[in-house]
Formats: structure tokens, C-alpha cells, sequence
């Protein structure tokens, strides 16, 4: 049992945490917030450069081979740094499902452009009804000769505005994960129209895409026809693991702010991290923080391994991850008072972001019933 | 990042396992008296040695002493095994995971010979003597006195909560041999002689009605020099040693008590029926257990991040303190849950015909307020880690 990273691993969080700490800075996450996209393609092209979008995937297509413990310690980073990339969406999300669930030539013809940056991909799963299982999926997804078609509307697709393809979960038949069935979709198709949602966290940008009728063809079909929530379980399971490790490193700067604030701002006279109001917030924030990390850390070994509890063990990590990232960034809100709240200070990102990370994918009540379903409860 | 045993570690567990089989049956077959007659402190230390004679006490003690000189892995085996298996306690628990480890590290190879081996069998039961009435999150403000005299120390004063007080033969004593003005450097740490001329042993009755602590009275207790533990004024550096081994025990175990507990409590949510209904299909309910579940696990994982760093050699981390503080609050919310699922029956106590599990859960309910009182209050707990571990300033 070794239940810790390896030397390799410390050194990639370090080479991270300096690149970041060099390159995205908070004046570059805010010059980012108030651009159209939130994207620097430049940045993500270095991003590109230190390997990060190649991690996960084997070698045969470009990657490292290596798993989502790695991943793990560069989105901790990135969650610390609240770094706007589409790495989540692009290598977690849609990369992972593609991997696990899509065909050789799909594999072929798709990773190697995620792992080296040279095109983004994403995945379109809710609608209206804002449901994230398999029962939420209702668009439809209609035979027409060789090909399907595709009308209605998807929600909340993260960075589908920079996206040069997604994997679009439609309806094709009755049943909840048994009707489900996963297309391959350019964002550049006819009847393929993606528009930018308002939302409180515009370093992370998600959109609406709608299809009008838009023709997709047989051999698009990622798992089969029928297959593909089986096959989005899987992706969903690493990105879940994805996000709860990009929660962990928001809250721990979150944590570190307060307790670097907590030390100096002296109020009657002392600092107010010598009031137990105060500096018990902050050893709260640390138990949910390292718990938010144990079990995060657990989950990316178990999907990198794919033991039988891989997917509980995901559920478990982003329901407490989801909690406890608001819970802290909301509590040290509390702990810099007035100047906490303003837009000038920087905690709003983290408590904007680590809302993002809480409701994409399901949130921990969400996740909590999948527990309780997994306990035979 | 690697969570399966060796296969070394795997035989060892599986041996173990096989063992409980062919053993624990028998051992239960009889229900274990409470606490307080003869009968059962003869019990339970029969059964202390005879999982020792199969040489599973102490795994992680040297094997000059006694042990078999295996990493903390094996004992963690060890007690994960012992309680899934719901064994009996060992019930040498102080000599075993506190006064044993603390001799190991301070005493004199004299101390040694004549208390380790008694401690591993159970022939010399251990209890603890820090608290006082004064003082118990401010140890060091304690005010029972050791006077040198001559080759002996005249100890006077009083303890409190003293687990297995009434049945120790040997007690750890913490006591102020220099000035009140001096705290943390005028402790002494002795090892005092519980059949002593001048040891006043009177149960301390608690909410629950039960007798698990004990006071102590020290009135002239003479004991003799050799019986020091460290050097005089180093009581504190010693007792150190003493409660870093207490949060690191309690660490693996607490969270294993408290996953049988879980369990426990699964199960009477799918029997317990509303309506026709399970409680467990309430929504609410639920939700509070996939929680307890979660939190749960998540202990765990804090104790095998805690463990990696002991067998990497690397400065204990902030697990202890975190578990403990989480596992305090955990129970006492399983108990809660308990409660609520149970309805007005959960007001029923043992004695009671109709009370479900015989009182069970009422008495958890109530044993649960200790919790986050025992060991170091949650209070403290959070000190320590915003002080030690965030480097914020003092509390006043």
C-alpha cells in the first residue's frame, strides 16, 4: 500500500505550480473573464507544450500514457490558479469517453488531435430539465437512411464555443440508458448553432448548442447504437474525478488566502487568526480539504485501475469535493470581511468557479443518491 | 499510488482471517459479561492472550520486546481484521497502544524487562492518569504533586476518567514536580503501583449510567525513583510520545468502529418500516447516509495518507488531529440518524422489552456526547491544527 505521488508526480505538480504561478496569474485569469471567449489559444498551445493534454491518453495515440492520478495533480493546480483551459471537457471528459467507448478508427481519427492540442472536443449530455442521468437525455435522434438526425436543444456544454467537436447523447429509442445513443458531432456542421450562456462564472464559459436537423452519419456513432450511456458512464467517471481534483485545488487556495489574511489584518488589536471565531473556520476548511483530497485521490486510482467500485468511488469524491469547495470558499469570504465580497479581491473567482464545479456533472445530492443506490439502500 | 497489499501482507492478512474463524466462534458462543465482575476482566484478558499465543498483539513492536517487528501496515491489518470480525477488545488498550509505546521510546532497559511482555499478555493491566478535574484540555496546568524524597516521590492529588482504573495494576502518571508558574517544564512522568498504600479507586458514574471511567485519589502514594519515566521536568516531552500514539491508534480504529456502526445502522433503515414503507427509501435518509458513508470513507483514505507518510519516513501530517475531530462528529450524526429513523422507540431503553436492538442505539445516542469530549475535544483539535498545522498565531 502507498497511498501518495510518486517522485514524478511531485515534480509535475511543482514544474505546474510554476508555469502557472509565471503565466496566470489572477490579472491574466481577469483579462481572460472579460474577453469574448475566455480562451487564449496561446496559452493553452504552452498549456500543450508541457504535455498536460497528452497525459492520459496511450502512447499509440499521441499520449503518455499515463492515467488520471497525473491528471489529477496538474488540475489541482489548475483549480488553484482558477486557470480558464478547456482541459476538463476537451482530455477528461470528451478524450476519456472517446477512449473507453469509441471504435479503433474514431480513436484513430480523434485523440491524437485532443492530446496535442491541435483541436478541442467536449461532450453535449443535459437539456431543459437540467437532469444529468440517462432519463434527461430526450432529444431525438431519428433514422434516416445511413445516416441520424438530430434535432433540439443541449445545455451547459462546457467550452463548446471553442470546441471543434462534440459528443452529443440523443434519444433513440425507449428505456432510460438503453435508449441513449452517442454521435460524434462537428460544431462546424449545418444546423449546428452554439451560443454563449451569461453565466456568474465567465472564466469558464458554457453554451447552449441547438440542432436543426442536423445529419449525422452511421459511422459517427460512438459504442453503438443503444450503447452510448454505458460508454458516457465511463468518460463521466473520469471527468468526475477531472473536476473533484480541480475543486480540491480551489479550495485549497481558497484555505491558503484565509490563513495568509487570518495571520496579517489585525482587528482590537491582534491578528484575527488568534480569535477561535475565526481560526477554527480555518481548521474546518482544512479537514474538507485534505478529506476532498483523499477521496479525490482514490477515485483517479480506482478509474485509472477500473476496480469494480471505481464508480462509486467517483461519486463519493465529487459529492464531498462539490460540498466542500463551496463550503470553503464561502467561509473565507467570511474570514476577509467587507473587502471579501468585492469584485476587486480575487476569492469571488474561487467561489465562482468552485460553483461550476459543484453543479456540472451532477452536484453531491445528485451524487449522494448514486451512493445510496450503490449501498442497496 | 498503490492500494493493494503485498502478497506478504495478504498471506499475513488471510492468516489472520482463518484464524478468527477456527477461533472467534468459540469466544462468542458465550455473551461477554459487562465490565466490573471478576469473571469479566478474566475473560477478556484470556482472550488478549490467546490472540497473542497466535501472535497478533503487538505485530509492530520490536521483536526484542516482544513484538514481531512489522510495519504499521500489519497492525493496521491487525486491527481492521479484529474488529470487522467484531472480536472482543483487547482489553490491555492503554498498556497496549499508549503506556507500551511511550516505555519503548523513554523507559530504562530495566522498565523495559519488567512490563512489555505483561503488557502484551494482558497479565498487568495499564490504565492512564493525565486529566484532572482542572485540568483537561489545559493538560499542563495539572496540579496532582510528586515530592522527591530520597529514592522515592510522594505523589497527592486526584485524576479523572480513568479508563480500567479499578482493574489496573499500573497506572501512567502525569504529575507537577516543579512550580505551577513553570507548566509544561515542571512535569514529572512516573509509573505508579496501583496497589499502592494511599490509591483511592471510586467508579465515576456517567450520563449513561455506566461506570467506564474511574477517579483517582493519591494521598502520600510512595513511588520509588527507578519507577521515573524520562528524566524529572521531562514529563511532558514523554507524555507526548503517550497521546501522539493514542491519535495515531485511534486513527484506524475509530474509522473501522465507526464503518461496523454504518453498517449497523443500513441495515435498521431497511427494517425499520413507516407507512409500509423502508426508511431507507426516504429521500432524507438517504442522503444523511450516503453522507455518513462518504465521510466515512473518507477517514479511511486520511488514515492511508497518514500511514504512506509514517512508511515513507516523513513527518507525521495533519491525519490524527483530522480524524479524530471528523470521526467525533461523524458518530455523534449516526447516532442522531439512528434516533430519527427509529421515531419515539428510540426513547426505549435497555430493560425495556419492546426497545429495538435492546437499547442500542439509545445508549450510543447518549455515549456519542463523549466524543468530541475524549481524546482531545474537538475544541482543542482545532487549535492544534490551525496553530500546528495552519501556522496561525496563538489563541487567547
Amino acid at each position: 500500500m502507498d497511498f501518495g505521488f510518486s517522485e514524478e508526480q511531485e515534480l509535475l505538480r511543482s514544474q505546474a505550480r510554476d508555469f502557472l504561478d509565471r503565466q496566470v496569474p489572477t490579472s491574466a485569469v481577469r483579462a481572460l473573464m472579460a474577453s469574448d471567449s475566455a480562451h487564449d489559444p496561446s496559452l493553452y498551445a504552452r498549456m500543450v507544450d508541457l504535455g498536460w493534454t497528452a497525459i492520459p491518453f496511450p502512447e499509440q495515440y499521441g499520449g503518455l500514457g499515463l492515467g488520471m492520478v497525473d491528471m489529477t495533480v496538474v488540475l489541482e493546480e489548475l483549480g488553484r490558479h482558477v486557470a480558464p483551459s478547456p482541459l476538463i471537457s476537451s482530455v477528461a471528459l470528451a478524450g476519456m469517453t472517446l477512449l473507453h467507448g469509441g471504435s479503433d478508427a474514431q480513436r484513430q481519427q480523434l485523440l491524437p488531435g485532443l492530446a496535442s492540442g491541435e483541436s478541442i472536443g467536449t461532450v453535449a449530455l443535459v437539456e431543459q430539465s437540467g437532469r444529468w442521468d440517462a432519463h434527461g437525455v430526450q432529444m431525438p435522434a431519428r433514422p434516416s437512411g445511413d445516416s441520424w438526425v438530430l434535432s433540439g436543444e443541449k445545455l451547459y456544454v462546457a467550452d463548446a464555443h471553442i470546441a471543434d467537436w462534440m459528443l452529443v447523447a440523443a434519444r433513440t429509442g425507449p428505456g432510460d440508458g438503453d435508449g441513449v445513443t452517442l454521435f460524434v458531432v462537428d460544431t462546424a456542421a449545418p444546423g449546428v448553432t452554439v451560443r454563449q450562456l451569461k453565466t456568474m462564472d465567465q472564466t469558464r464559459r458554457v453554451a447552449s448548442v441547438s440542432f436543426a436537423d442536423v445529419t449525422v452519419s452511421a459511422d459517427r456513432v460512438v459504442g453503438g447504437e443503444g450503447r452510448g450511456w454505458s460508454v458516457l458512464r465511463r468518460g463521466i467517471d473520469r471527468a468526475l474525478v477531472a473536476i473533484s481534483a480541480e475543486l480540491c485545488g480551489v479550495a485549497q487556495r481558497a484555505m491558503e488566502m484565509s490563513v495568509e489574511y487570518a495571520k496579517t489584518r489585525q482587528q482590537f488589536g491582534r491578528p484575527i487568526g488568534s480569535y477561535q471565531a475565526v481560526s477554527h473556520k480555518c481548521a474546518d476548511m482544512l479537514v474538507a480539504v485534505e478529506s476532498a483530497k483523499s477521496l479525490t485521490y482514490h477515485a483517479a486510482w480506482a478509474v485509472d485501475n477500473d476496480v469494480p467500485e471505481a464508480p462509486m468511488a467517483a461519486a463519493m469524491a465529487k459529492a464531498y469535493a462539490s460540498d466542500a469547495a463551496r463550503k470553503v470558499t464561502g467561509d473565507a469570504i467570511q474570514v476577509h470581511g467587507g473587502i471579501g465580497f468585492t469584485w476587486e479581491h480575487d476569492m469571488h473567482l474561487y467561489f465562482k468557479r468552485a460553483k461550476w464545479g459543484e453543479t456540472t456533472l451532477g452536484d453531491a445530492v445528485y451524487h449522494r443518491e448514486r451512493v445510496a443506490q450503490a449501498l442497496e439502500l | 499510488m498503490d492500494f493493494s497489499l503485498t502478497p506478504e501482507q495478504a498471506r499475513f492478512r488471510d492468516g489472520l482471517r482463518a484464524w478468527l474463524r477456527d477461533n472467534l466462534a468459540e469466544e462468542l458462543a458465550t455473551p461477554l459479561p459487562p465490565m466490573g465482575s471478576r469473571e469479566a476482566l478474566q475473560r477478556r484478558q484470556a482472550w488478549q492472550r490467546k490472540v497473542h499465543a497466535a501472535g497478533y498483539v503487538g505485530v509492530s513492536w520490536p521483536v526484542e520486546y516482544g513484538g514481531r517487528g512489522m510495519s504499521p501496515i500489519e497492525s493496521m491489518i491487525v486491527n481492521e481484521e479484529l474488529s470487522r470480525a467484531k472480536a472482543p477488545d483487547l482489553i490491555n488498550v492503554i498498556g497496549l497502544n499508549m503506556a507500551g509505546p511511550t516505555i519503548i521510546h523513554h523507559g530504562t532497559a530495566e522498565q523495559k524487562q519488567q512490563h512489555l511482555q505483561a503488557i502484551l499478555t494482558a497479565d498487568d493491566i495499564w490504565c492512564q492518569g493525565f486529566s484532572e478535574p482542572n485540568s483537561g484540555s489545559d493538560l499542563a496546568s495539572l496540579q496532582t504533586r510528586a515530592v522527591e524524597d530520597g529514592d522515592h516521590f510522594v505523589v497527592n492529588g486526584q485524576k479523572v476518567w480513568t479508563t480500567l482504573g479499578h482493574v489496573a495494576k499500573w497506572c501512567i502518571l502525569l504529575t507537577r514536580t516543579g512550580s505551577a508558574e513553570e507548566k509544561h517544564s515542571g512535569l514529572t512522568y512516573l509509573i505508579v503501583d496501583m496497589k499502592s498504600p494511599g490509591v483511592e479507586v471510586k467508579p465515576l458514574v456517567q450520563m449513561t449510567g455506566d461506570a467506564e471511567f474511574n477517579e483517582i485519589y493519591f494521598t502520600d502514594v510512595r513511588v520509588p525513583r527507578t519507577n521515573l519515566l524520562g528524566g524529572v521536568g521531562e514529563g511532558w516531552r514523554v507524555a507526548m510520545t503517550t497521546l501522539m500514539h493514542e491519535r495515531a491508534t485511534l486513527g484506524v480504529a475509530l474509522q473501522v468502529r465507526s464503518r461496523i456502526a454504518f453498517d449497523e445502522l443500513s441495515a435498521l433503515a431497511r427494517e425499520t418500516r413507516d407507512d409500509g414503507h423502508a426508511r431507507s427509501d426516504d429521500p432524507l435518509v438517504r442522503q444523511r447516509l450516503a453522507q455518513l458513508y462518504i465521510e466515512n470513507e473518507a477517514m479511511r483514505f486520511n488514515g492511508y495518507r497518514g500511514l504512506t507518510r509514517m512508511l515513507r519516513g516523513e513527518p507525521p501530517g495533519p491525519e490524527g488531529s483530522i480524524n479524530k475531530l471528523m470521526w467525533s462528529e461523524v458518530n455523534q450524526r449516526l447516532m442522531e440518524t439512528a434516533l430519527e429513523v427509529l421515531g419515539p422507540a428510540a426513547l426505549l431503553a435497555d430493560g425495556e422489552p419492546t426497545a429495538p436492538a435492546r437499547g442500542h442505539w439509545s445508549y450510543g445516542f447518549l455515549r456519542s456526547r463523549a466524543n468530541s469530549i475524549e481524546g482531545g475535544t474537538s475544541e482543542v483539535l482545532r487549535n492544534i491544527i490551525a496553530e500546528r498545522v495552519l501556522g496561525l498565531p496563538r489563541s487567547r
